[in-house]
């Protein structure tokens, strides 16, 4: 009987604390990448829950490749896992046109749309209509040892040439002393040596497809540019380049052995770092090189935030959005790290501000180098498709990555720049062919 | 008699459950991969499905990476197979000699196969052949040589050196194992007829070696025909496709491509090719576990 009594006074307790609270709870699964500005960004949520003190946010953080194939398995197969998705401007296009994104309309106005950097809302709109808000947008640069540029005898131009880099960098060698002209990413991969020489291929006037999506390695433009690289890379590169992604040239920088990196701004703020960097002191920054075409060899890429269609918390989402990408979070970290460890990159208020171009060496040419870049445009020719360093359609990962590994081959000596060009074409024309885009 | 007809009765209706079970276990992933593979499936292109017939076989198998994979997959099973015989066998000798802290020798010769494969691959790749901060090069330059850019100049040979090292401590001990069992009468037998070293192995400590030989050989062609880890980890199947094996071309196009149409195809060729291989194996070497 006793017991009775005590099974009815919890069941009481329970009906009470289930009818209490008038407001709804809503948790929020959100799916993001390991970087440091999102880590941050967890920490500070109790900023966002004391706000909103009806939403629970829970976290699923993921290193980049994990996050790319969990979260594009989950809303390919309409999983339904995450309310709120961290991707990148690869994939919005491609998800907005297959419907899977929802468009941000209703972010509020303390979100000021219209100071987003016109290149990067580029990136992430579809017809005109926002469908992810950049967490931090990044675009890629020279950086540069000042002080082997100067016993080189030589100035950096803000506005270099490749056939200057290629001078300078070979200037700048001395293997004797382990020191390489110039370090670039070589390692294969969509992401890695095909972002840069994507990029750096629209400063040489190449293309991936024509208007009727005929691959276009058989072109000059392309043989000029991966004969261009290699030459360099074999002239004035590090050993064992064909390995080296972001973090292998991040770590050859900091530790002295590169004379130029061209690669991300945002290792702009790891090179200066005088606790991780032993050059810090020493690195100029200027715009990724050109050759007089009209187009630099940069690229644009923003870690943002969207909501998957068919959420059901459509508008919990949006609040937590709206507050992580908005102006207001800029000043948050602000109040809290400091101004150089504001997420960059996205607003244009954030250039305008002198606190934070005063602690950021690298602001001017960050900005400098996403205002060059036009998703929309990113070479001289014109293309059926949008994307700088790449290309938004699905089937680009896997391509990118095909062709990445036989320009890297190239890089490595094992096939010859003119069979890398000829592989790539049929693999590209393989993959184009099955994908119903050549008929 | 009729006792044990029931009996058997018995223990054949208790074993059901578990076989049907199994079998399901089996059955119902390959039949779903079969029915895959002749579906156009891919996970980022919601329009383009329906049946596909032999598309995707042809596609997979017209591949030139698939020629180059599948000899990438045999030459790096037999290269590490013929380097962990020989070598375990080696080793197995040497251990088997009485020396001074002798079981500390041995867990550091075994330890090698406690490691997981990432991180045995991550510690090859940055420490040892990373050619500007890595132990080879360092040890080349201060030999005045130029250091050599392992993964990039000698790939494949790199992954096999990474992937015989983790495993030759499986094969030093089983065979090490062995040699203990062998008849240390027999053996004196044999020096008091006069036996050198060299007969004493070719007559005595090979056939002696024979089945553990079999069993290594079985154990690690079923691992190492689907290596994995090593080849993501170091080289990412490059450069070009020295280094993509069978295992890494079905992820390429499982996990990059999105294409489940086209992976499951790769996936039942590999099943095919698996088994080709094993039943060779079994013709070859098996009859050495029935003697």
């Amino acid at each position: 009987m006793r017991h009775y009594r005590h099974l009815a006074g919890v069941a009481s307790l329970l009906a009470l604390v289930a009818a209490g609270p008038a407001i709804a709870e809503t948790t929020l699964t959100i799916a993001t990448v390991n970087n440091g500005d999102m880590v941050r960004m967890q920490g500070l949520t109790e900023d966002f829950t004391k706000a909103n003190p009806d939403i629970k946010l829970q976290w699923v953080t993921l290193e980049e490749n994990v996050l790319r194939q969990k979260v594009t398995t989950d809303i390919a197969t309409k999983g339904g896992q995450y309310d709120v998705l961290t991707i990148g401007t690869y994939e919005v296009p491609i998800w907005a046109k297959n419907g899977w994104l929802v468009a941000l309309d209703n972010l509020g106005d303390a979100y000021k749309v219209d100071d987003l950097l016109p290149a990067i809302r580029g990136g992430l709109s579809a017809d005109g209509k926002l469908y992810a808000s950049p967490f931090y947008g990044e675009s890629s640069y020279v950086m540069y040892r000042k002080d082997l540029m100067e016993k080189a005898g030589l100035t950096m131009p803000e506005t270099p040439t490749w056939d200057f880099i290629r001078e300078a960098a070979e200037k700048m060698t001395d293997r004797a002393n382990g020191i390489n002209g110039v370090c670039l990413r070589g390692k294969a991969g969509w992401g890695e040596n095909m972002a840069f020489l994507t990029a750096m291929s629209n400063s040489f006037g190449a293309r991936w497809f024509d208007e009727q999506w005929k691959p276009q390695f058989d072109q000059p433009e392309w043989k000029n540019t991966l004969q261009f690289y290699v030459d360099l890379m074999k002239a004035a590169g590090p050993a064992g380049a064909s390995s080296n992604g972001f973090n292998e040239n991040l770590t050859l920088f900091q530790q002295g052995k590169c004379g130029m990196w061209i690669d991300a701004t945002v290792a702009g703020s790891f090179v200066t770092d005088p606790k991780a960097s032993t050059v810090s002191d020493k690195v100029g920054f200027a715009l990724a090189p050109d050759t007089g075409l009209g187009k630099r060899g940069n690229w644009l890429w923003a870690w943002s935030l969207a909501i998957p269609a068919g959420s059901q918390k459509t508008e919990a989402a949006e609040k937590f959005i709206a507050w992580a990408t908005g102006p207001g979070y800029l000043d948050l970290v602000a109040s809290r790290d400091g101004w150089a460890n504001v997420p960059p990159g996205t607003r244009a208020s954030l250039y305008a501000n002198k606190d934070y171009t005063s602690a950021a060496p690298f602001a001017e040419m960050t900005l400098a180098s996403i205002e060059a870049a036009d998703p929309t445009h990113p070479t001289v020719k014109p293309v059926p498709y949008t994307g700088v360093q790449f290309v938004a359609i699905p089937e680009f990962q896997g391509l990118g990555d095909t062709v990445g590994k036989f320009f890297s081959a190239a890089l490595a000596g094992q096939t010859s720049v003119d069979d890398a060009l000829k592989q790539a074409q049929d693999a590209s024309t393989r993959t184009m062919t099955r994908a119903g885009y050549i008929k | 008699m009729a006792a044990t007809v029931n009996t058997r009765r018995l223990a054949r209706a208790m074993l059901t459950p578990a076989v049907v079970i199994l079998f399901i276990w089996m059955i119902v992933p390959l039949v779903l991969t079969l029915w895959y593979s002749f579906q156009n499936y891919s996970l980022l292109n919601p329009e383009n499905v329906g049946f596909a017939g032999w598309s995707n076989y042809r596609y997979f198998l017209t591949d030139p990476a698939f020629f180059q994979a599948f000899a990438n997959t045999l030459i790096l099973t037999l290269s590490v197979l013929a380097i962990t015989v020989v070598g375990g066998i080696l080793l197995g000798l040497l251990l088997d000699q009485f020396i001074y802290g002798q079981g500390i020798v041995r867990i550091l010769v075994i330890s090698p196969f406690f490691i997981m494969p990432t991180v045995a691959a991550l510690v090859w790749k940055n420490m040892l052949m990373n050619p500007n901060y890595g132990i080879f090069a360092w040890i080349a330059t201060s030999l005045g040589f130029q250091p050599v850019a392992w993964l990039e100049t000698y790939p494949l040979f790199s992954i096999i050196l990474i992937v015989a090292w983790q495993w030759l401590p499986f094969a030093t001990l089983i065979l090490l194992t062995a040699l203990q069992s062998l008849d240390e009468e027999q053996k004196e037998a044999a020096g008091m007829d006069g036996a050198g070293f060299a007969s004493l192995f070719v007559y005595i400590t090979l056939p002696h070696l024979a089945r553990a030989i079999t069993v290594v050989i079985l154990i690690e062609t079923i691992f190492l025909l689907s290596v994995f880890a090593e080849i993501l980890v170091t080289t990412g199947g490059g450069p070009g496709y020295a280094t993509t094996n069978i295992a890494y071309l079905i992820y390429h196009l499982a996990l990059l491509d999105y294409d489940v149409g086209g992976a499951s195809a790769g996936g039942v060729v590999a099943v095919i090719l698996a088994n080709i291989v094993a039943i060779f194996l079994v013709r070859l070497v098996g009859k050495n576990l029935e003697a």
